[in-house]
């Protein structure tokens, strides 16, 4: 059983979806260049399953960004 | 927009335009989520832009443009023309009696002229010593990651005529 206060569970929450956010921010912009640089090299194919990838990717941190303040307006109230 | 701004008591102008700057300095947890979240949104912009890029992509057209009298070089000889435009210079070369080759002349590592070596039989970029295959332009040695792009020529009434080019896909 969690005997941690609410506040700091929260706060751990948080700490560890920004952590998440920032390693699917780093996989994105890595995407984002892979993308490009095959799309320059001729291989125009890649750009579909590249969009879709960083769209997931996006909702993926659209979804954390709104538990961050989902918990975050929680952890304010007390 | 409004899920974006949860309501608050606190008045939007007092959240962005504190009276104390140490308030202002201050950007908490959920602002920098905010702010990753948007660079996030921008990197997936940046993905759809390729993808449209990708979709209305139309195929280069290319003039059809006289190059050379075919006994106007001798074997071993080089012609400089430009092709597809005035500002891309090319390179002929008759490697043997009946074949002719042309590539553009600018080096794929930083565009500086390469000339050819005939008795290596190669192209050479003199900067950062860059060698090419004269047989397909592909890279032999040196800092070039790409092969030169091909003049493809075809022979009519004695002439040699360019009629497109061809970049090697990676």
């Amino acid at each position: 059983m969690n005997t941690n206060p609410p506040q700091k569970r929260g706060l751990t929450a948080i700490d560890g979806a920004m952590a998440l956010i920032v390693i699917l921010l780093l996989v994105q912009i890595w995407l984002l260049s892979a993308t490009l640089e095959s799309y320059l090299a001729g291989h125009r194919e890649v750009a579909l399953p590249g969009a879709i990838i960083s769209a997931i990717l996006f909702a993926v941190c659209l979804g954390l960004y709104r538990f961050v303040d989902r918990i975050d307006s929680e952890v304010r109230r007390g | 927009m409004s899920w974006f701004r949860k309501p608050s008591s606190t008045p939007l102008w007092r959240d962005e335009f504190p009276v104390f700057t140490a308030d202002e300095q201050f950007v908490n947890r959920r602002q920098f989520t905010k702010f990753l979240t948007l660079t996030s949104f921008g990197m997936m912009v940046g993905n759809l832009w390729i993808l449209g890029k990708s979709m209305f992509h139309r195929p280069a057209s290319y003039p059809r443009v006289p190059v050379a009298a075919m006994d106007e070089i001798a074997v071993g000889g080089v012609k400089i023309f430009n092709y597809p435009s005035a500002d891309d210079p090319c390179i002929l070369v008759r490697t043997v009696a009946d074949e002719y080759v042309a590539y553009s002349q600018k080096c794929t590592h930083l565009s500086c002229a390469v000339y050819y070596e005939k008795e290596q039989n190669r192209l050479e970029c003199p900067c950062h010593q860059g060698f090419f295959s004269i047989a397909d332009g592909s890279v032999l040695q040196g800092p070039p990651q790409r092969a030169l792009p091909r003049v493809v020529l075809e022979k009519k009434d004695g002439r040699l005529v360019a009629i497109r080019m061809e970049t090697e896909s990676l």
